[in-house]
Protein backbone atom coordinates (compact mmCIF):
# COMPACT_ATOMS: atom_id res chain seq x y z
CA UNK A 1 0.00 0.00 0.00
CA UNK A 2 1.30 3.52 -1.04
CA UNK A 3 1.41 5.91 2.06
CA UNK A 4 1.40 9.30 0.38
CA UNK A 5 2.28 12.48 1.40
CA UNK A 6 -1.06 13.79 2.79
CA UNK A 7 -1.08 10.37 5.09
CA UNK A 8 2.53 11.53 6.21
CA UNK A 9 1.31 14.82 7.32
CA UNK A 10 -1.81 13.54 9.26
CA UNK A 11 0.10 11.12 11.11
CA UNK A 12 3.00 14.15 11.73
CA UNK A 13 -0.01 16.13 13.19
CA UNK A 14 -0.51 13.33 15.09
CA UNK A 15 3.18 12.67 16.52
CA UNK A 16 3.52 16.46 16.74
CA UNK A 17 6.50 16.89 14.56
CA UNK A 18 6.74 19.57 11.87
CA UNK A 19 8.18 17.87 8.61
CA UNK A 20 9.52 20.07 6.25
CA UNK A 21 8.49 19.46 2.37
CA UNK A 22 11.72 17.15 1.25
CA UNK A 23 11.09 15.25 4.53
CA UNK A 24 7.40 14.40 3.96
CA UNK A 25 8.47 12.93 0.45
CA UNK A 26 11.34 10.88 1.96
CA UNK A 27 8.88 9.74 4.64
CA UNK A 28 6.02 8.41 2.23
CA UNK A 29 8.70 6.50 0.09
CA UNK A 30 10.55 5.26 2.85
CA UNK A 31 7.60 4.49 4.93
CA UNK A 32 5.73 2.74 1.60
CA UNK A 33 8.53 0.65 1.44
CA UNK A 34 9.09 -0.39 4.93
CA UNK A 35 4.82 -1.44 5.29
CA UNK A 36 5.63 -3.26 1.94
CA UNK A 37 8.14 -5.30 3.89
CA UNK A 38 5.87 -5.67 6.88
CA UNK A 39 2.70 -6.61 4.77
CA UNK A 40 4.95 -10.05 4.26
CA UNK A 41 2.80 -11.22 7.69
CA UNK A 42 -0.71 -11.29 6.27
CA UNK A 43 0.85 -14.79 4.93
CA UNK A 44 0.13 -16.08 8.42
CA UNK A 45 -3.20 -17.40 9.23
CA UNK A 46 -3.59 -15.68 13.18
CA UNK A 47 -6.78 -15.65 13.19
CA UNK A 48 -6.88 -18.54 15.99
CA UNK A 49 -3.28 -17.31 17.85
CA UNK A 50 -3.43 -15.44 21.02
CA UNK A 51 -2.00 -11.31 21.03
CA UNK A 52 1.42 -11.23 23.32
CA UNK A 53 2.05 -8.05 24.74
CA UNK A 54 5.09 -9.19 26.78
CA UNK A 55 7.92 -11.85 26.84
CA UNK A 56 7.66 -13.34 29.95
CA UNK A 57 4.40 -13.84 32.36
CA UNK A 58 4.04 -10.87 34.38
CA UNK A 59 1.61 -10.50 36.74
CA UNK A 60 0.42 -7.30 38.21
CA UNK A 61 2.56 -5.58 40.42
CA UNK A 62 1.41 -4.45 44.16
CA UNK A 63 3.07 -2.19 46.71
CA UNK A 64 1.74 -0.33 50.06
CA UNK A 65 0.32 3.17 49.89
CA UNK A 66 3.15 4.76 51.79
CA UNK A 67 4.47 7.72 51.30
CA UNK A 68 8.51 7.78 50.05
CA UNK A 69 10.99 10.47 49.63
CA UNK A 70 11.27 12.20 46.56
CA UNK A 71 12.92 15.04 44.50
CA UNK A 72 12.57 18.28 45.53
CA UNK A 73 10.02 20.81 43.56
CA UNK A 74 13.77 22.64 42.78
CA UNK A 75 15.18 20.17 42.07
CA UNK A 76 12.39 18.62 39.10
CA UNK A 77 12.58 22.37 37.95
CA UNK A 78 15.90 23.26 37.45
CA UNK A 79 15.67 20.57 34.80
CA UNK A 80 13.36 22.78 32.71
CA UNK A 81 14.10 24.70 29.72
CA UNK A 82 11.52 27.15 30.97
CA UNK A 83 10.20 27.50 34.45
CA UNK A 84 8.68 30.65 36.75
CA UNK A 85 7.21 30.95 40.31
CA UNK A 86 7.54 27.49 40.89
CA UNK A 87 5.89 26.28 37.68
CA UNK A 88 6.56 24.85 34.04
CA UNK A 89 6.06 27.88 31.68
CA UNK A 90 4.94 26.90 28.45
CA UNK A 91 2.43 29.25 25.90
CA UNK A 92 -1.22 30.06 26.81
CA UNK A 93 -3.52 27.38 26.52
CA UNK A 94 -6.51 28.50 28.19
CA UNK A 95 -8.55 31.96 26.43
CA UNK B 1 51.42 -6.42 28.97
CA UNK B 2 50.26 -2.70 29.04
CA UNK B 3 47.55 -2.47 31.52
CA UNK B 4 44.61 -1.38 29.33
CA UNK B 5 45.13 -4.28 27.32
CA UNK B 6 44.31 -6.99 30.48
CA UNK B 7 40.60 -8.17 31.16
CA UNK B 8 38.32 -6.46 34.04
CA UNK B 9 39.09 -9.51 36.05
CA UNK B 10 42.88 -9.76 35.34
CA UNK B 11 42.98 -5.77 36.10
CA UNK B 12 40.98 -6.05 39.06
CA UNK B 13 43.51 -8.57 40.64
CA UNK B 14 46.11 -6.59 40.03
CA UNK B 15 44.72 -4.05 41.92
CA UNK B 16 43.31 -5.56 44.45
CA UNK B 17 46.90 -7.35 45.30
CA UNK B 18 47.94 -3.80 45.21
CA UNK B 19 50.57 -4.60 42.26
CA UNK B 20 48.70 -1.47 40.65
CA UNK B 21 46.48 1.02 42.09
CA UNK B 22 43.66 2.50 40.92
CA UNK B 23 44.89 5.67 40.21
CA UNK B 24 47.69 4.43 38.30
CA UNK B 25 45.16 2.34 35.96
CA UNK B 26 43.18 5.23 35.75
CA UNK B 27 46.05 7.40 34.74
CA UNK B 28 47.52 5.06 32.13
CA UNK B 29 43.84 4.67 30.64
CA UNK B 30 43.06 8.10 30.19
CA UNK B 31 46.85 8.28 28.03
CA UNK B 32 45.44 5.57 26.28
CA UNK B 33 42.25 6.97 25.49
CA UNK B 34 43.84 10.32 24.38
CA UNK B 35 46.10 8.85 22.00
CA UNK B 36 43.56 6.70 20.36
CA UNK B 37 40.26 7.73 21.08
CA UNK B 38 40.43 10.67 18.56
CA UNK B 39 40.61 7.69 15.92
CA UNK B 40 37.56 5.90 17.41
CA UNK B 41 35.53 8.61 19.14
CA UNK B 42 33.91 6.12 21.20
CA UNK B 43 32.86 8.47 23.65
CA UNK B 44 30.30 11.24 24.00
CA UNK B 45 31.92 12.46 26.94
CA UNK B 46 34.43 11.98 29.64
CA UNK B 47 34.76 12.11 33.44
CA UNK B 48 38.32 12.28 34.12
CA UNK B 49 37.98 14.12 37.48
CA UNK B 50 35.07 11.65 38.95
CA UNK B 51 37.00 8.42 37.64
CA UNK B 52 39.98 9.79 39.82
CA UNK B 53 38.03 10.66 42.97
CA UNK B 54 36.60 7.60 42.39
CA UNK B 55 40.06 5.42 42.16
CA UNK B 56 40.87 7.48 45.06
CA UNK B 57 38.44 5.56 47.46
CA UNK B 58 39.26 2.61 46.38
CA UNK B 59 42.47 2.86 46.53
CA UNK B 60 42.17 3.91 50.36
CA UNK B 61 39.80 1.26 51.04
CA UNK B 62 42.52 -1.34 49.92
CA UNK B 63 45.41 0.80 51.71
CA UNK B 64 42.84 0.50 54.72
CA UNK B 65 42.22 -3.35 54.42
CA UNK B 66 38.64 -2.58 53.92
CA UNK B 67 36.34 -5.02 51.74
CA UNK B 68 35.68 -4.07 48.50
CA UNK B 69 33.14 -5.10 46.07
CA UNK B 70 33.00 -7.28 42.92
CA UNK B 71 34.24 -4.46 40.38
CA UNK B 72 37.18 -2.69 42.71
CA UNK B 73 38.69 -0.54 40.91
CA UNK B 74 37.60 -1.67 37.31
CA UNK B 75 36.97 1.25 34.24
CA UNK B 76 33.73 0.77 33.16
CA UNK B 77 32.03 2.61 30.11
CA UNK B 78 28.14 3.22 30.12
CA UNK B 79 25.68 4.06 27.18
CA UNK B 80 24.59 7.27 27.02
CA UNK B 81 21.07 6.49 27.26
CA UNK B 82 21.00 5.14 31.19
CA UNK B 83 21.09 7.80 33.53
CA UNK B 84 24.50 9.32 35.32
CA UNK B 85 23.60 11.59 38.49
CA UNK B 86 25.73 14.78 37.53
CA UNK B 87 26.85 13.51 34.19
CA UNK B 88 25.03 14.39 31.09
CA UNK B 89 22.65 11.87 29.75
CA UNK B 90 21.89 12.50 25.73
CA UNK B 91 21.03 9.41 24.18
CA UNK B 92 23.18 11.17 21.60
CA UNK B 93 20.06 13.10 20.73
CA UNK B 94 19.39 16.73 20.67
CA UNK B 95 16.90 17.09 22.33
CA UNK B 96 18.09 15.56 25.45
CA UNK B 97 21.58 17.22 24.23
CA UNK B 98 21.92 18.97 27.96
CA UNK B 99 20.28 16.94 30.32
CA UNK B 100 21.77 16.12 33.65
CA UNK B 101 19.59 13.44 35.13
CA UNK B 102 18.70 13.55 38.97
CA UNK B 103 19.03 10.36 39.51
CA UNK B 104 21.44 7.28 38.93
CA UNK B 105 20.24 4.12 36.92
CA UNK B 106 19.70 0.59 39.03
CA UNK B 107 23.16 -0.61 36.96
CA UNK B 108 24.89 2.60 37.78
CA UNK B 109 24.06 2.31 41.56
CA UNK B 110 25.10 -1.41 41.32
CA UNK B 111 28.01 -0.75 39.51
CA UNK B 112 29.26 1.96 42.24
CA UNK B 113 28.11 -0.43 45.18
CA UNK B 114 30.84 -2.90 43.83
CA UNK B 115 33.35 -0.21 43.32
CA UNK B 116 33.58 0.21 39.97
CA UNK B 117 35.13 3.51 37.88
CA UNK B 118 32.59 5.15 36.01
CA UNK B 119 35.25 6.79 32.77
CA UNK B 120 32.34 7.68 30.55
CA UNK B 121 29.69 8.20 28.38
CA UNK B 122 29.47 6.49 25.02
CA UNK B 123 27.83 7.00 21.39
CA UNK B 124 25.11 5.61 19.96
CA UNK B 125 22.19 5.98 17.35
CA UNK B 126 19.92 8.80 18.39
CA UNK B 127 17.91 6.95 21.28
CA UNK B 128 19.25 3.56 20.77
CA UNK B 129 17.42 3.57 17.16
CA UNK B 130 19.65 2.13 14.66
CA UNK B 131 22.06 -0.50 13.52
CA UNK B 132 25.32 1.86 12.41
CA UNK B 133 25.94 4.44 15.16
CA UNK B 134 25.64 6.58 12.22
CA UNK B 135 22.08 7.88 13.53
CA UNK B 136 23.97 10.03 16.94
CA UNK B 137 23.12 13.48 16.45
CA UNK B 138 26.92 14.41 16.94
CA UNK B 139 29.57 11.87 15.57
CA UNK B 140 30.27 8.35 13.95
CA UNK B 141 32.23 6.18 16.08
CA UNK B 142 34.70 4.08 13.78
CA UNK B 143 35.20 0.51 14.00
CA UNK B 144 38.13 -0.57 15.54
CA UNK B 145 39.41 -2.69 13.20
CA UNK B 146 38.87 -0.55 10.00
CA UNK B 147 38.04 2.94 10.87
CA UNK B 148 36.14 3.42 7.39
CA UNK B 149 33.64 0.39 8.70
CA UNK B 150 30.56 1.70 11.45
CA UNK B 151 31.07 0.08 14.84
CA UNK B 152 27.56 -1.50 14.60
CA UNK B 153 24.69 -0.07 16.41
CA UNK B 154 23.02 0.98 18.76
CA UNK B 155 25.78 0.52 20.99
CA UNK B 156 28.59 0.84 18.73
CA UNK B 157 30.54 3.61 21.29
CA UNK B 158 30.34 0.80 24.25
CA UNK B 159 31.55 -2.42 21.95
CA UNK B 160 34.35 0.29 20.09
CA UNK B 161 35.83 1.59 23.50
CA UNK B 162 35.90 -1.99 24.69
CA UNK B 163 37.92 -3.55 21.73
CA UNK B 164 39.91 -0.51 21.45
CA UNK B 165 40.85 -0.89 24.90
CA UNK B 166 39.58 2.52 26.16
CA UNK B 167 37.68 0.69 28.86
CA UNK B 168 37.77 -2.55 30.30
CA UNK B 169 33.65 -3.39 29.89
CA UNK B 170 30.61 -1.36 29.22
CA UNK B 171 26.78 -1.79 29.85
CA UNK B 172 24.53 -0.98 27.09
CA UNK B 173 20.84 -1.69 25.95
CA UNK B 174 19.56 -4.25 23.47
CA UNK B 175 16.53 -3.92 22.15
CA UNK B 176 16.77 -5.61 18.46
CA UNK B 177 20.46 -6.60 19.00
CA UNK B 178 22.20 -3.21 20.09
CA UNK B 179 24.61 -4.85 22.48
CA UNK B 180 25.24 -8.18 20.55
CA UNK B 181 25.23 -6.78 16.87
CA UNK B 182 28.12 -4.33 17.59
CA UNK B 183 30.18 -6.80 19.89
CA UNK B 184 30.39 -9.14 16.78
CA UNK B 185 31.14 -6.62 14.53
CA UNK B 186 33.84 -5.00 16.91
CA UNK B 187 35.12 -8.66 17.99
CA UNK B 188 33.85 -8.41 21.65
CA UNK B 189 32.02 -10.46 23.95
CA UNK B 190 28.03 -8.95 24.30
CA UNK B 191 25.53 -10.59 26.64
CA UNK B 192 21.52 -9.97 26.69
CA UNK B 193 19.96 -11.12 29.62
CA UNK B 194 16.65 -12.67 29.88
CA UNK B 195 13.92 -9.91 29.84
CA UNK B 196 13.58 -8.55 33.64
CA UNK B 197 16.72 -10.07 34.55
CA UNK B 198 18.12 -6.75 34.75
CA UNK B 199 16.59 -3.60 36.39
CA UNK B 200 15.58 -0.85 33.37
CA UNK B 201 14.76 1.88 35.54
CA UNK B 202 17.18 4.19 34.56
CA UNK B 203 17.68 3.44 31.25
CA UNK B 204 15.78 5.63 28.95
CA UNK B 205 12.99 3.83 27.20
CA UNK B 206 12.97 3.01 23.80
CA UNK B 207 10.35 -0.15 23.25
CA UNK B 208 9.42 -0.91 26.89
CA UNK B 209 8.41 -4.21 26.14
CA UNK B 210 11.71 -5.43 24.28
CA UNK B 211 14.37 -3.26 26.34
CA UNK B 212 17.02 -5.15 27.96
CA UNK B 213 20.75 -4.18 29.69
CA UNK B 214 23.63 -6.13 28.60
CA UNK B 215 27.02 -6.19 29.20
CA UNK B 216 29.88 -5.77 26.88
CA UNK B 217 33.01 -7.26 27.74
CA UNK B 218 36.97 -8.67 26.31
CA UNK B 219 35.92 -12.09 27.77
CA UNK B 220 33.19 -14.55 28.88
CA UNK B 221 34.22 -14.52 32.56
CA UNK B 222 34.13 -10.45 32.33
CA UNK B 223 30.65 -10.85 31.08
CA UNK B 224 29.98 -13.31 34.17
CA UNK B 225 31.64 -10.96 36.31
CA UNK B 226 29.00 -8.04 35.14
CA UNK B 227 26.17 -9.61 34.96
CA UNK B 228 26.37 -11.08 38.61
CA UNK B 229 26.61 -7.19 39.62
CA UNK B 230 23.65 -6.01 37.89
CA UNK B 231 21.15 -8.61 38.06
CA UNK B 232 18.35 -9.24 40.21
CA UNK B 233 14.92 -7.55 41.17
CA UNK B 234 14.43 -3.78 41.47
CA UNK B 235 11.33 -2.38 42.84
CA UNK B 236 11.66 0.84 40.55
CA UNK B 237 10.49 -1.65 37.32
CA UNK B 238 7.75 -2.78 37.36
CA UNK B 239 9.00 -5.58 34.80
CA UNK B 240 11.68 -6.75 36.82
CA UNK B 241 11.68 -10.22 37.12
CA UNK B 242 12.24 -11.87 41.04
CA UNK B 243 13.49 -14.90 39.81
CA UNK B 244 16.72 -15.65 41.81
CA UNK B 245 19.75 -14.87 40.23
CA UNK B 246 22.42 -17.61 40.36
CA UNK B 247 25.92 -17.58 40.48
CA UNK B 248 27.21 -17.10 37.02
CA UNK B 249 30.99 -16.85 38.15
CA UNK B 250 32.63 -19.72 39.90
CA UNK B 251 31.14 -22.87 38.32
CA UNK B 252 31.36 -20.98 34.48
CA UNK B 253 34.23 -24.02 33.30
CA UNK B 254 31.94 -26.47 33.29
CA UNK B 255 29.11 -27.50 31.10
CA UNK B 256 27.56 -29.93 32.89
CA UNK B 257 25.95 -33.07 31.26
CA UNK B 258 25.45 -33.71 27.35
CA UNK B 259 25.30 -30.46 25.63
CA UNK B 260 22.65 -30.57 23.00
CA UNK B 261 22.81 -27.53 20.51
CA UNK B 262 20.13 -26.79 17.70
CA UNK B 263 21.22 -25.52 15.20
CA UNK B 264 17.79 -23.76 13.31
CA UNK B 265 17.90 -23.67 9.71
CA UNK B 266 16.65 -20.01 9.04
CA UNK B 267 19.34 -18.85 10.32
CA UNK B 268 22.13 -20.44 7.68
CA UNK B 269 20.11 -19.65 4.69
CA UNK B 270 19.52 -16.80 1.97
CA UNK B 271 21.52 -13.44 2.51
CA UNK B 272 24.21 -15.57 5.36
CA UNK B 273 27.81 -14.09 4.07
CA UNK B 274 29.75 -17.24 3.72
CA UNK B 275 32.46 -16.19 5.08
CA UNK B 276 30.53 -15.32 8.56
CA UNK B 277 28.76 -19.18 7.55
CA UNK B 278 31.52 -21.02 7.58
CA UNK B 279 33.34 -19.28 10.41
CA UNK B 280 30.12 -20.51 12.49
CA UNK B 281 30.21 -24.17 10.97
CA UNK B 282 33.74 -24.58 12.11
CA UNK B 283 32.59 -23.09 15.54
CA UNK B 284 29.85 -25.74 15.63
CA UNK B 285 32.75 -28.15 14.73
CA UNK B 286 34.79 -27.46 17.66
CA UNK B 287 32.01 -28.12 20.16
CA UNK B 288 31.14 -31.49 18.07
CA UNK B 289 34.82 -32.50 19.26
CA UNK B 290 34.24 -31.25 23.03
CA UNK B 291 31.63 -34.06 23.29
CA UNK B 292 28.05 -31.64 22.18
CA UNK B 293 25.67 -33.01 20.30
CA UNK B 294 24.08 -30.83 17.40
CA UNK B 295 20.70 -30.58 16.51
CA UNK B 296 19.00 -29.48 12.94
CA UNK B 297 16.37 -27.38 13.90
CA UNK B 298 13.62 -25.13 12.58
CA UNK B 299 12.00 -22.13 13.88
CA UNK B 300 9.97 -21.56 10.94
CA UNK B 301 8.43 -18.37 11.76
CA UNK B 302 11.92 -16.37 12.27
CA UNK B 303 11.49 -14.84 8.95
CA UNK B 304 8.81 -13.10 10.49
CA UNK B 305 11.40 -11.62 13.37
CA UNK B 306 11.88 -8.23 11.51
CA UNK B 307 8.80 -6.76 10.15
CA UNK B 308 6.97 -8.34 13.84
CA UNK B 309 9.56 -6.28 15.38
CA UNK B 310 9.28 -2.67 13.34
CA UNK B 311 5.87 -2.62 14.00
CA UNK B 312 5.92 -3.24 18.05
CA UNK B 313 8.82 -1.42 18.33
CA UNK B 314 8.00 1.56 16.49
CA UNK B 315 4.31 1.48 17.93
CA UNK B 316 5.77 1.43 21.62
CA UNK B 317 8.38 3.99 20.72
CA UNK B 318 5.87 6.38 19.48
CA UNK B 319 4.18 6.19 23.15
CA UNK B 320 7.61 6.54 24.66
CA UNK B 321 8.89 9.50 22.63
CA UNK B 322 5.26 11.51 23.52
CA UNK B 323 7.38 12.57 27.11
CA UNK B 324 9.79 14.44 24.98
CA UNK B 325 7.81 17.82 24.84
CA UNK B 326 10.41 20.76 25.79
CA UNK B 327 7.57 21.56 29.00
CA UNK B 328 10.06 19.57 31.60
CA UNK B 329 13.21 18.85 30.55
CA UNK B 330 15.19 18.69 27.25
CA UNK B 331 15.41 21.09 24.04
CA UNK B 332 12.85 24.19 23.87
CA UNK B 333 12.49 25.70 20.46
CA UNK B 334 13.79 29.22 20.25
CA UNK B 335 11.13 30.12 17.26
CA UNK B 336 8.01 32.14 19.27
CA UNK B 337 5.66 30.04 20.80
CA UNK B 338 1.89 31.13 19.42
CA UNK B 339 0.39 27.91 20.69
CA UNK B 340 1.54 25.10 22.75
CA UNK B 341 0.75 22.96 19.73
CA UNK B 342 3.21 24.44 17.33
CA UNK B 343 5.44 24.59 20.40
CA UNK B 344 5.36 20.61 20.91
CA UNK B 345 5.92 20.67 17.02
CA UNK B 346 8.81 22.72 16.70
CA UNK B 347 10.47 20.95 19.68
CA UNK B 348 10.09 17.61 18.45
CA UNK B 349 11.23 18.68 14.40
CA UNK B 350 14.28 20.51 15.84
CA UNK B 351 15.27 18.35 18.44
CA UNK B 352 14.76 14.64 17.31
CA UNK B 353 16.98 13.03 13.97
CA UNK B 354 15.68 11.36 10.74
CA UNK B 355 15.38 7.73 12.32
CA UNK B 356 13.43 8.95 15.09
CA UNK B 357 11.39 11.06 13.42
CA UNK B 358 10.63 7.41 10.85
CA UNK B 359 10.06 5.59 13.64
CA UNK B 360 7.60 7.68 15.65
CA UNK B 361 5.79 8.33 12.48
CA UNK B 362 5.68 4.77 11.73
CA UNK B 363 4.55 3.92 15.23
CA UNK B 364 2.19 6.34 15.24
CA UNK B 365 0.83 4.76 11.83
CA UNK B 366 0.31 1.25 12.39
CA UNK B 367 -1.54 2.25 16.12
CA UNK B 368 -3.90 4.92 14.72
CA UNK B 369 -7.59 4.18 13.94
CA UNK B 370 -8.10 1.65 11.28
CA UNK B 371 -4.85 0.09 11.25
CA UNK B 372 -4.59 -1.05 14.75
CA UNK B 373 -5.83 -4.46 14.07
CA UNK B 374 -4.37 -4.83 10.57
CA UNK B 375 -0.85 -4.07 11.98
CA UNK B 376 -0.20 -3.91 15.86
CA UNK B 377 -2.59 -6.73 17.15
CA UNK B 378 -1.08 -9.28 13.84
CA UNK B 379 2.32 -8.04 14.84
CA UNK B 380 1.40 -9.29 18.84
CA UNK B 381 -0.12 -12.49 17.48
CA UNK B 382 3.18 -13.61 14.95
CA UNK B 383 5.07 -12.41 18.23
CA UNK B 384 3.62 -15.56 20.01
CA UNK B 385 4.23 -17.72 16.79
CA UNK B 386 7.70 -16.85 16.78
CA UNK B 387 7.96 -17.36 20.90
CA UNK B 388 6.07 -20.90 20.41
CA UNK B 389 8.84 -21.81 17.69
CA UNK B 390 11.30 -21.52 20.46
CA UNK B 391 9.47 -23.52 23.41
CA UNK B 392 8.94 -26.33 21.15
CA UNK B 393 12.93 -25.87 20.03
CA UNK B 394 14.37 -25.89 23.54
CA UNK B 395 12.45 -28.91 24.62
CA UNK B 396 14.86 -30.56 22.62
CA UNK B 397 18.03 -28.32 22.97
CA UNK B 398 20.27 -26.69 25.51
CA UNK B 399 21.10 -24.10 23.95
CA UNK B 400 21.04 -22.43 19.90
CA UNK B 401 24.18 -21.26 18.14
CA UNK B 402 23.13 -19.36 14.71
CA UNK B 403 25.60 -16.38 13.55
CA UNK B 404 24.77 -12.81 15.12
CA UNK B 405 24.40 -10.53 11.86
CA UNK B 406 24.26 -12.28 8.38
CA UNK B 407 27.42 -9.85 7.55
CA UNK B 408 30.91 -8.43 9.02
CA UNK B 409 30.44 -4.85 9.55
CA UNK B 410 29.77 -3.05 6.37
CA UNK B 411 31.00 0.47 5.71
CA UNK B 412 29.90 4.31 6.90
CA UNK B 413 27.41 5.42 4.48
CA UNK B 414 26.66 2.25 2.90
CA UNK B 415 23.29 1.78 4.07
CA UNK B 416 22.38 4.92 5.58
CA UNK B 417 19.69 6.05 2.59
CA UNK B 418 17.99 2.80 2.83
CA UNK B 419 16.11 1.73 6.33
CA UNK B 420 15.15 -1.18 5.46
CA UNK B 421 18.04 -2.82 4.74
CA UNK B 422 19.48 -1.51 7.55
CA UNK B 423 16.65 -2.88 9.54
CA UNK B 424 17.85 -6.61 7.61
CA UNK B 425 21.27 -6.06 9.39
CA UNK B 426 19.13 -7.11 12.51
CA UNK B 427 17.85 -10.50 11.55
CA UNK B 428 19.34 -13.02 13.92
CA UNK B 429 19.53 -10.90 16.88
CA UNK B 430 16.02 -9.53 17.33
CA UNK B 431 13.96 -12.91 17.65
CA UNK B 432 15.43 -12.93 21.10
CA UNK B 433 13.72 -9.59 22.30
CA UNK B 434 10.82 -10.68 20.82
CA UNK B 435 11.03 -13.53 22.92
CA UNK B 436 12.82 -12.56 25.99
CA UNK B 437 14.98 -15.18 26.06
CA UNK B 438 18.68 -13.87 26.58
CA UNK B 439 21.45 -14.49 23.68
CA UNK B 440 25.41 -13.54 23.97
CA UNK B 441 27.68 -13.12 21.10
CA UNK B 442 31.21 -14.03 21.26
CA UNK B 443 33.71 -13.89 18.74
CA UNK B 444 34.46 -16.78 16.53
CA UNK B 445 36.67 -15.64 13.09
CA UNK B 446 37.90 -13.20 10.94
CA UNK B 447 37.31 -11.99 7.48
CA UNK B 448 39.68 -12.34 4.62
CA UNK B 449 39.91 -8.84 5.04
CA UNK B 450 40.50 -8.80 9.03
CA UNK B 451 36.52 -7.87 10.20
CA UNK B 452 35.84 -10.04 13.34
CA UNK B 453 32.76 -12.57 13.02
CA UNK B 454 30.43 -13.25 15.87
CA UNK B 455 28.63 -16.23 17.35
CA UNK B 456 25.53 -16.02 18.96
CA UNK B 457 24.00 -18.91 21.78
CA UNK B 458 20.77 -18.08 22.76
CA UNK B 459 19.12 -19.60 25.82
CA UNK B 460 16.20 -20.39 27.62
CA UNK B 461 14.08 -17.68 29.91
CA UNK B 462 16.15 -17.15 32.98
CA UNK B 463 19.10 -19.51 31.71
CA UNK B 464 22.20 -16.93 31.25
CA UNK B 465 24.41 -19.70 33.49
CA UNK B 466 23.76 -22.05 30.74
CA UNK B 467 24.67 -20.03 27.70
CA UNK B 468 27.66 -18.24 29.90
CA UNK B 469 29.14 -21.80 30.37
CA UNK B 470 28.49 -22.96 26.40
CA UNK B 471 30.40 -19.44 25.48
CA UNK B 472 33.46 -19.95 27.63
CA UNK B 473 33.78 -23.79 26.26
CA UNK B 474 34.41 -22.45 23.12
CA UNK B 475 36.13 -19.33 24.08
CA UNK B 476 38.97 -22.05 26.50
CA UNK B 477 39.48 -23.47 23.15
CA UNK B 478 40.08 -20.59 21.12
CA UNK B 479 41.95 -17.63 20.65
CA UNK B 480 39.78 -15.22 18.81
CA UNK B 481 38.80 -13.31 22.32
CA UNK B 482 42.60 -12.69 22.32
CA UNK B 483 43.27 -10.69 18.83
CA UNK B 484 43.84 -6.93 18.76
CA UNK B 485 43.26 -4.18 16.51
CA UNK B 486 46.41 -2.57 14.82
CA UNK B 487 45.00 1.26 15.89
CA UNK B 488 47.01 3.44 14.13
Amino acid sequence: MDISVKEIEHIADLSRITLTVDEKNTFAKQLTNILGYIEKLNELDTDEVQPMAYATFLKNVFREDKLKSSFSRQEILELSPSSANGFFKVPKVIE
Amino acid sequence: MLSHELSANQIKEKIIKREITAQEVIEELFEWINLKEPLIKAYLCLDRDGAFLKAKEVDKKLDNGDKVGLLAGVPVALKDNICTVDIKTTCASKILEDFIPPYDAFVVKRIKEEDAIIIGKTNLDEFAMGSSNENSAFHVTRNPWNTDCIPGGSGGGSAAAVTADTVFMALGSDTGGSVRQPSAFCGNVGCKPTYGRVSRYGLVAFASSLDQIGSVTKDVYDAALLLQVVSGHDGFDSTSATVGVPDYISDINNVDGNLKIGVPKEFFGEGLNSEVGSAVMNALEIYKKNGAELIDLSLPHCGYAVATYYIIATAEASSNLARYDGVRYGHRSQLSEDNIIDMYSRVRAEGFGSEVKRRILLGNYVLSSGFYEDYYLKASKVRNLIRNDFEDAFKKVDCIISPTCPTPAFRIGEKITDPLQMYLSDIYTIPANLVGIPGISVPCGFTNTGLPIGMQILGKHFDERKILKVAKLFENGTDFHLKKPELN
